[in-house]
């Protein structure tokens, strides 16, 4: 079956989900990502690599974060940015997303961001536009419904290799509300295709989806087995909406059972890593106590963030 | 109008038929098979050489989107794409828009396609009063107006009291009833199978145990009231297994399953293809395996296309809102001899499943070439290939999973009633 996020000569077309990426390109990303780390530090935040592109943030979700960083990212490479929240706009009119996309193009766009509460929402675009021949416009997948957030997921994997250096012999435990969050399998996608030897997943069996050990992971229900002598531990981020009812009792008795706290931590490895994508729920999926400590890399993925996603803008339509 | 199909390899099931002979019509009947009655002069022959002649094919699940949904489909286009599927006999759920539940909505469903002189249409009248599980509609009324069954189509009645009480109120007066295993509650928000490819994809999952559950639950009814069960799309081996189980029991259940999933498994969904939302949900290779030997081995009365056309608008949507369902009227011959060469069943015993068993399902005279039988053949070239596309498609829906697919069994006629209801030469 033909990826449609590589191109005939399978180079990157759009960024839609890790899944089926080759290792090659989520390297060349890293490595892109490098030195823009450098620009944020300098006097004049802007590189002149996307002037005179268009960038529509396409938001059908709300977010601020994500939105945010791309904004900054973006508007380093020197794009214009359009940023459009369609909870206000046109879908609450009644107009269909390929409707919307067509609007878009008509006002010649060169790359959408777009977030959508609906698995696939990105690749429905994507083929859109192949149907309708705009290759040249590109998609980046800003988050689909529990599918995958791409970029978060690479961002992860600077933010270890940063850390860690070598994904070769680490062991990763993902923790949380696996089963809702597109993050956790781009995270997935990303650690087992750059070679992480073991990934675990830790949560209630009512947060763990079917068959999770076919995506090449290890399945724990004990928080404090799962986290025995891991290198890396990434938090996942509990919806509010779920934390009462047929997915679990209470936000208490989460935080007992899978809450990271310094005492669980003290499991992992003494030079452990921990990460969260955000926004946190202390005292929820982690304490404080490990939130602010010295284990936490919280803020450096954010600004990890920003210059992986100009390096996957880049990448996509960058002359 | 006297014809003489000449030349053709009869395949007659139900008659245990499978010889090369000569059919012979008259006033909308078969009055020979091998050797013509005496003082037969035909008006027309049909050279049938190298060609099959079957029973008209009975298929137990075509939408024809009319009343409701005629921007999706008509009543004209669906039974344009019928004929030229080779379907003489189909059923038609009650999920209509109003929903088949008063007589006269049925009456004119019938007298609308009776004036087409197509193919047979045999309507499935709705259980409850607008689908909704909570009040009997007025069965013998119904049934009277021409309502084969009754059905709750996809919908499910949650209450098990009413449930029960509709079931015995159908049994009182013989009538079977088709009905969806499916909990309503493990499927809720559900667009795919439980498994790897909704894990990957981040789709909500829809579990066998929905199957199952409801499975033991209707089943449970069936010994209580007597009533006689047909089970719509069997998904799964553990689902068929049930059944297998209860009729070993003795209990009076027959069941079906679609096309799609006689061929396709949740890998199919690919990336996102809106073609395979279908309901119940594709699943596992294993479970496409034992729905493909049940049908061998009958524990799968019939194959069913699940005939239904969505337009491009539904469909054109992320996976988890695009409208559930395929077209599928065309493609039901085809993608019998498909399986049938996959597994190597010879064609009598294949053809059984959308001719003869169907019939028996229903509970009509149709579906056998034998002297006195109304004359609904299909002749068809097994060999002639062509490949799926909306172009090939007569059906208003264009929506299949088999866009692109390499067929082969090609309709050349289709008659009803020993009239030419479809001749692809035309």
């Amino acid at each position: 079956m033909h990826n449609p996020q590589l191109n005939k000569d399978g180079a990157l077309q759009h960024l839609l989900t890790i899944d089926g990426l080759p290792r090659e390109i989520l390297n060349a990303i890293l490595d892109t990502a490098a030195p823009f780390t450098e620009v944020a530090e300098r006097e004049v935040k802007k590189l002149p690599l996307l002037r005179g592109k268009s960038i529509f943030n396409l938001f059908f979700e709300n977010s601020t974060r994500t939105r945010t960083t791309f904004e900054i990212a973006a508007k380093r490479l020197s794009a214009d940015v359009i940023n459009l929240n369609i909870g206000t706009s046109s879908a609450s009119k009644g107009e269909s997303l390929l409707d919307t996309v067509d609007n878009l193009c008509a006002m010649q766009a060169d790359m959408f961001v777009v977030r959508h509460a609906m698995s696939g929402a990105p690749f429905l675009m994507a083929k859109h536009l192949a149907d309708t021949r705009q290759e040249h416009i590109h998609v980046i997948n800003a988050g689909d419904g529990r599918h995958a957030h791409p970029t978060q997921g690479l961002l992860d994997m600077y933010t270890i290799r940063h850390y860690k250096k070598d994904f070769t012999r680490l062991v990763v435990a993902i923790v949380g509300d696996v089963l809702h969050s597109r993050v956790a399998r781009s995270q997935i996608g990303a650690l087992t295709t750059l070679g992480v030897p073991e990934v675990r997943v830790i949560g209630p069996k009512t947060l763990i989806p079917a068959d999770a050990d076919r995506l090449g992971v290890r399945v724990f229900h004990d928080m404090r087995a799962g986290l025995k002598d891991v290198d890396v531990v990434m938090m996942l981020r509990l919806q509010n909406e779920r934390m009462q009812g047929a997915l679990l009792p209470s936000p208490q008795e989460f935080f007992k059972y899978y809450g990271l706290t310094v005492d669980k931590l003290a499991c992992a490895r003494p030079d452990a890593i921990v990460m969260h994508p955000g926004p946190m729920n202390r005292g929820v999926e982690i304490d404080s106590a490990v939130a602010d400590g010295q284990h936490a890399v919280i803020l450096p993925q954010v600004t990890f963030g920003i210059a992986v996603r100009m390096a996957v803008m880049c990448m996509l339509a960058g002359s | 109008m006297k014809i003489h199909v000449k030349n053709g390899h009869v395949i007659d099931p139900a008659n245990g038929i499978d010889a090369q002979k000569d059919v012979f019509i008259a006033a909308g009947r078969i009055v020979g098979v091998g050797a013509a009655p005496g003082s037969f002069a035909a008006n027309r022959v049909i050279d049938a050489t190298g060609l099959v002649v079957c029973p008209g094919l009975i298929d137990l699940s075509a939408r024809l989107r009319e009343p409701g949904y005629e921007y999706k489909a008509t009543l004209e286009s669906e039974m344009a794409a019928a004929v030229a599927g080779g379907v003489t006999s189909l059923v038609c759920p009650p999920d209509t828009d109003p929903v088949l539940d008063e007589p006269g909505l049925v009456e004119m469903l019938k007298h609308r396609a009776r004036n087409l002189a197509s193919a047979h249409v045999y309507p499935l009248g709705a259980l409850t009063v607008g689908l909704a599980g909570e009040r009997l509609t007025e069965m013998a009324e119904l049934f009277e107006a021409g309502c084969i069954a009754f059905s709750q189509a996809n919908a499910q009645v949650t209450d098990t009291r009413v449930l029960m009480r509709a079931l015995q109120y159908a049994a009182t007066f013989g009538y079977k009833v088709w009905l969806q295993p499916e909990d309503s509650y493990l499927a809720r928000d559900g667009v795919a199978h439980e498994g790897e490819v909704a894990t990957r994809l981040g789709l909500p999952g829809i579990p066998v145990c929905a199957e199952t559950i409801a499975l033991s639950r209707l089943l449970a009814l069936v010994r209580e009231t007597g009533v006689a069960m047909h089970f719509r799309r069997i998904s799964s081996a553990a689902g068929l297994e049930a059944v297998a189980e209860a009729k070993a029991e003795g209990l009076p259940v027959s069941c079906d399953i679609s096309i799609n999933h006689l061929h396709l498994c949740e890998q199919d969904i690919g990336y996102f293809n809106p073609h395979a939302r279908l309901i119940p949900p594709l699943r596992t290779s294993a479970d496409r395996e034992a729905l493909r030997q049940g049908l061998a081995g009958g524990t799968v009365d019939a194959l069913c296309s699940d005939h239904t056309p969505v337009d491009d608008d539904a469909k054109q949507l992320p996976f988890g809102e695009a409208e559930a369902g395929a077209t599928g009227l065309e493609l039901l011959l085809p993608l019998t001899l498909k399986w049938a060469g996959e597994l190597q069943l010879p064609l009598v015993k294949a053809l059984a499943r959308i001719t003869s068993d169907p019939a028996r399902v229903l509970g009509i005279q149709a579906g056998h070439l034998a002297v006195d039988a109304p004359a609904d053949v299909c002749i068809f070239d097994p060999h002639g290939n062509y490949k799926v596309s909306a172009s090939t498609l007569k059906s208003q829906g264009k929506n299949t999973p088999f866009l692109g697919a390499d067929l082969s069994g090609r309709v050349r006629y289709t008659l009803i009633e020993g009239h030419v209801a479809y001749d692809s030469g035309r």
